[in-house]
């Protein structure tokens, strides 16, 4: 998974998600009991209402301005803007240069399949009685914990010629330096790896979670019947933990569609490593086309909607019995 | 409906600016000049792009000054770190400080909208430089500190190891000088600080150096292929272009460094940086920390020289200007008079004050010597249409990407070459020229 997973907590990872819309809050209410008077049919409600306000100032608000946006030609300072209609929708459709840079996101979302297979693996092994387990948690987790800014200014240093990453690789034996960020071949790949080692944390505290609350006796009984850690793990935690699992890869995919943090401060975009936020963003910071940056915003949105409903479509989700 | 809704959260955020709204005030919409500057009262906040000079108390040390003239006048600094970036959504609210510098890639046009006028431009123009750059309509809406001379400051020292004792007049001479420092061995010839990007866009100010011609930027709105040879960023971005291209640049860009290539220039394992002049006093610094000698760091005119003479631009800095809903007008305006005439802060920076008549500053004197043609500015008639056509075409030359994509084409890492890239950016130009300029 990627940079927008940053404001995820792993308690709720779908609640601040800007792609796809939370569930309505009101399917959290609470069953009315009986007996309670009838006036008191709000109370529910009034315990929504801070939460519900955060949602609709800094979530739906916005939303329908940068829909508002992206039918004008607002140049982001004056304080007026003409209306447009579809205009922006048009110039973005006939320019297919602006769509390429999703060629980027490929890389990512190559990077956190190997991520949801890194975290299964370590969520699956620390799962178990090792040694020193939660210290090797904390490790795993600890760079989900850093911000991201320093997180690119540590890495640039890293990918330096000569630097940490080629020293060590010298270590092992492998001379010759490797411009990681210069080599327009090597630079998605390295600022890719960057987003795994960060998030993979957050993924493997959430199948964790997931593992731990698979009844312990399935095991034994698994064991009893001549079961390796293999087959334990295809057939009893897989199946467990498949609605994380598809959880994580929704999110990854919507992730690797966003990226932004780390390769707008590592390489702000330049050198190939472009990717559709970054291109936003320059569109209405530094050539001042607001409108046409919005309507692009509204496309990533629209786009990441339709990945996910199809996604939903092929994987559907389904209760976990565990007995 | 927009502006209504910004203007709400603003309210909410800072309540106190807010609630006194509109109330009014000794405000008059102009911020012209107070007849007796003893009797101005008012606090103010400046908004300012120094946050080194905020942090190390030099600001404050200028605004304790300025309380002897005007002793009723509060100044507080704000620094902000991205300056540009800040200023420019916080202007779309009432609420940007009382004095604040121009952000660069404000269109002119819009001035009116969110500065105060200061005054007009017959009689602004008499006491100030560059007054021009901040005027629509015979009013001028911010005046800059002080300028600076564009070109590049670099290590006399490596230079002379390398055998060049005089400064290039031709890019190509500009190219061998680079080639016997790198044959040398000891320094990078020339660092591009591709990574923090802004150093790039320096190379745009450098326009009208190389045809010598203080129009030189005002054409760019008739020209429809300025990458065409013979024009001024036909020289420039093809001296970036060949530097690179000939690997007298750094190994990796993507990882430069602008702190770091202060003390790597000031010790000698840089040759060059195409910058400003106010870059030498940093430079200086650097090597001062470093325990080399700052006299070593130098600064030469844009190596191309038309007949005979090298010739430099002497550009200003950010134009201080009023915020146009600033309730202490008068306050402002005699912080930004005292603070240009008076406080000697452009001495202090080693750059030319706006000041008619000020003298230059010493890391411009060999320009003297040496008879480089010193062009006070550029023209300023056809800016907003340049703007206009740069924002259209979607190229930046105020913005740092069209270069770095020079930088990897011309080192590899792109596909394209020289004459591609050009073809290219002219095409954009001449395409985006017609549909503002009809």
């Amino acid at each position: 998974m990627t940079a927008l997973q940053k404001d995820r907590g792993p308690g709720s990872p779908v609640a601040a998600r800007p792609a796809a819309p939370p569930e309505p809050p009101a399917r959290g209410r609470a069953p009315r009991r009986q007996g309670t008077r009838r006036y008191w049919w709000f109370t529910p409600w009034l315990y929504l209402l801070a939460p519900l306000v955060l949602l609709v100032t800094f979530t739906y608000l916005p939303i329908a301005d940068m829909l508002g946006y992206s039918l004008t030609d607002w140049d982001g300072v004056s304080p007026t803007s003409e209306n447009v209609g579809a205009e922006n929708y048009a110039d973005l459709f006939t320019r297919p240069e602006l769509f390429k840079v999703f060629l980027v996101s490929g890389v990512y979302l190559v990077a956190s399949f190997v991520q949801i297979a890194g975290a299964l693996y370590f969520a699956t092994v620390l799962s178990f009685n090792t040694r020193f387990r939660n210290l090797f948690k904390g490790i795993l987790f600890f760079p989900y914990l850093i911000n991201g800014v320093a997180i690119g200014f540590v890495f640039l240093y890293f990918f330096q010629p000569g630097g940490t990453l080629d020293s060590v690789l010298r270590l092992f034996g492998a001379d010759g330096q490797q411009l990681w960020l210069g080599d327009p071949d090597l630079v998605n790949k390295s600022l890719a790896g960057v987003s795994v080692w960060r998030f993979m944390g957050l993924n493997m505290v959430l199948f964790l979670g997931a593992i731990q609350s698979i009844p312990p006796h399935l095991y034994e009984a698994a064991s009893l019947d001549g079961a390796n850690s293999w087959q334990q793990f295809r057939h009893i935690i897989a199946p467990s933990i498949k609605p994380i699992i598809s959880l994580s890869v929704i999110l990854a995919i919507s992730g690797s569609l966003a990226v932004f943090e780390i390769p707008y401060i590592m390489t702000g975009g330049a050198n190939g490593s472009e990717t559709f936020v970054i291109q936003t963003v320059k569109l209405a910071f530094k050539f001042d086309k607001v409108g046409l940056a919005s309507a692009s915003a509204v496309v990533l949105l629209v786009l990441i909607l339709i990945v996910t409903w199809i996604q939903r479509r092929l994987v559907p989700e389904e209760r976990v019995e565990l007995s | 409906m927009r502006r209504g809704r910004v203007a709400v959260v603003a309210a909410t955020m800072v309540v106190l600016t807010a609630c006194s709204g509109n109330a009014g005030g000794s405000s008059s919409s102009a911020a012209t000049a107070a007849a007796d500057p003893a009797k101005v009262a008012g606090e103010i906040t400046v908004l300012t792009n120094r946050t080194d000079q905020v942090a190390d108390g030099s600001l404050k040390k200028y605004a304790d000054e300025s309380t002897r003239v005007h002793p009723n006048v509060t100044v507080k600094f704000e620094g902000l770190t991205d300056y540009e970036g800040e200023v420019k959504i916080r202007m779309n609210t009432e609420n940007y400080g009382d004095v604040l510098l121009i952000p660069d890639n404000l269109s002119i046009t819009r001035y009116p909208t969110f500065f105060a006028p200061l005054g007009d431009s017959a009689e602004l123009s008499r006491t100030y430089d560059w007054t021009d750059y901040a005027t629509v309509k015979d009013k001028v809406y911010g005046i800059a500190d002080y300028g600076t001379a564009t070109g590049l400051v670099y290590n006399k020292a490596v230079w002379q190891q390398a055998g060049v004792t005089r400064w290039p007049m031709s890019t190509q001479e500009f190219i061998d000088d680079l080639k016997a420092i790198k044959a040398k061995g000891t320094a990078t010839p020339y660092y591009t600080n591709y990574k923090d990007a802004w150093p790039l866009q320096k190379w745009t100010d450098d326009i009208g150096g190389p045809s010598c011609d203080q129009g030189g930027k005002d054409k760019l709105s008739t020209t429809a292929q300025p990458w065409a040879a013979g024009q001024d960023l036909n020289a420039i971005d093809g001296l970036l272009y060949d530097t690179v291209h000939q690997k007298l640049s750094e190994d990796d860009p993507t990882t430069t460094n602008w702190e770091g290539s202060k003390t790597l220039l000031g010790t000698g394992r840089i040759g060059a940086m195409l910058l400003g002049s106010w870059a030498v006093p940093q430079m200086q610094a650097a090597a001062i920390a470093a325990g080399r000698n700052p006299d070593d760091i130098g600064f030469m005119p844009f190596p191309q020289a038309t007949g005979g003479k090298l010739c430099t631009i002497i550009q200003p800095d950010y134009k201080y200007a009023v915020n146009v809903h600033s309730k202490n007008k008068e306050a402002a305006r005699a912080w930004i008079d005292w603070y240009l005439t008076k406080s000697g802060s452009a001495q202090a920076e080693q750059a030319v004050s706006s000041v008619k008549g000020s003298p230059l500053p010493a890391s411009l004197k060999p320009f003297e010597a040496q008879g480089v043609t010193l062009l006070p500015g550029q023209n300023q008639v056809n800016a907003a249409v340049i703007s206009k056509i740069d924002k259209n075409s979607e190229i930046g030359l105020g913005s740092p990407d069209y270069r770095q994509k020079l930088v990897d084409i011309a080192r590899g890492a792109a596909p394209g070459d020289h004459d591609s890239y050009f073809a290219e950016l002219n095409e954009k130009w001449s395409e985006a020229q017609k549909t503002v300029t009809g």
